[in-house]
């Protein structure tokens, strides 16, 4: 995968499987610490210690269907190529955490990319599941909460245009507004 | 810390929504649904998911659900989209770009043609 925004869809989605119904995702880029982390957090149904110790082996999988998981030693491994590090956290009954932490300026740190199409598909794609998303440069911080979106909308789904629309443009702003306060900090 | 500014503005379109709604007749009520496992975002779900959203809302489409699911075993075919029509059987299409996708949104969903020649057979 290209983007980080990608692999935080695909952590993400391991979350849903595990039938979360609360997930967060908090992605901070620190330009003092010269660090970028990222966490993803569900109260999923969790794993075991041994789940734990396996599930960076690229051939560990949840899934059923496919005998190969590959979404975590995908991170893990891009993480450790940039002075990184990887940390996963489980409980079973309880959820999971997953933590993930880049240098920032790092030659092969793969970019953000286009996160606020992921943020999207989350919302949109699993409608029932409230999520929080986090992000931060430096001192400043954008937060999407899905709770207050379906409170207002009720039974209008996220994928009506005008929905759509609204929820783009929200998310645009919010994401664009971080990056205009960097560049006015002298 | 930004929050969302303007629920007003989201409470606003939820009544133009549900304004359209009592208008518009059941016809055309259809779900499409993007897979989302790891094998489908590195086939390039997302912008198979993004092209679906772009079309909704440039079309100006009511009535569609949009979801995602996980991987359901065919990832050699990835990116797949399912559709459900009305009360017609779910059909899966493989290797959508975002290009297939706009066609199986046009030619299926609004019309209610299938695109044959992305149909997977399962």
């Amino acid at each position: 995968m290209k983007e980080l925004s990608l692999h935080i869809l695909d952590i993400a989605e391991n979350s849903v499987n595990a039938k979360a119904k609360n997930i967060s995702i908090t992605i901070e880029e620190n330009s003092i610490k010269n660090l970028l982390t990222i966490a993803i957090e569900d109260d999923g149904k969790g794993m075991d210690a041994e789940m734990v110790a396996r599930v960076t082996d690229p051939f560990t999988t949840s899934r059923t269907m496919r005998k190969v998981g590959l979404g975590l030693p995908f991170l893990k491994a891009a993480a450790e190529a940039c002075n990184g590090k990887f940390e996963i956290r489980s409980a079973l009954g309880k959820g999971t955490r997953v933590e993930t932490t880049f240098q920032l300026d790092h030659i092969d740190r793969m970019p953000m990319g286009n996160i606020q199409s992921t943020f999207l598909d989350l919302l949109v794609g699993y409608p029932e599941i409230h999520w929080i998303f986090n992000y931060t440069i430096d001192e400043n911080t954008y937060t999407l909460d899905s709770e207050p979106l379906r409170k207002t909308l009720q039974e209008i789904p996220y994928s009506d245009p005008g929905v759509l629309k609204y929820l783009k443009q929200e998310i645009n702003s919010g994401m664009l507004n971080l990056k205009h306060t960097k560049q006015e900090i002298p | 810390m930004n929050k969302i500014k303007s629920l007003e503005d989201l409470k606003r379109v939820r009544e133009e929504a549900l304004e359209k709604r009592s208008i518009a007749t059941t016809t055309g009520k259809a779900q499409v649904i993007v897979g989302m496992g790891t094998c489908g975002i590195a086939a390039g779900a997302r912008e198979t998911m993004k092209a679906v959203l772009d079309y909704i809302e440039t079309e100006n489409l009511d009535g569609i659900l949009v979801t995602q699911t996980g991987c359901i075993g065919l990832c050699e075919q990835e990116p797949i989209l399912q559709v459900v029509r009305g009360e017609a059987d779910k059909v899966t299409y493989g290797k959508v770009n975002p290009e297939v996708a706009k066609k199986i949104l046009k030619e299926h969903v609004v019309d209610g043609n299938i695109v044959k020649e992305f149909v997977v057979n399962l």
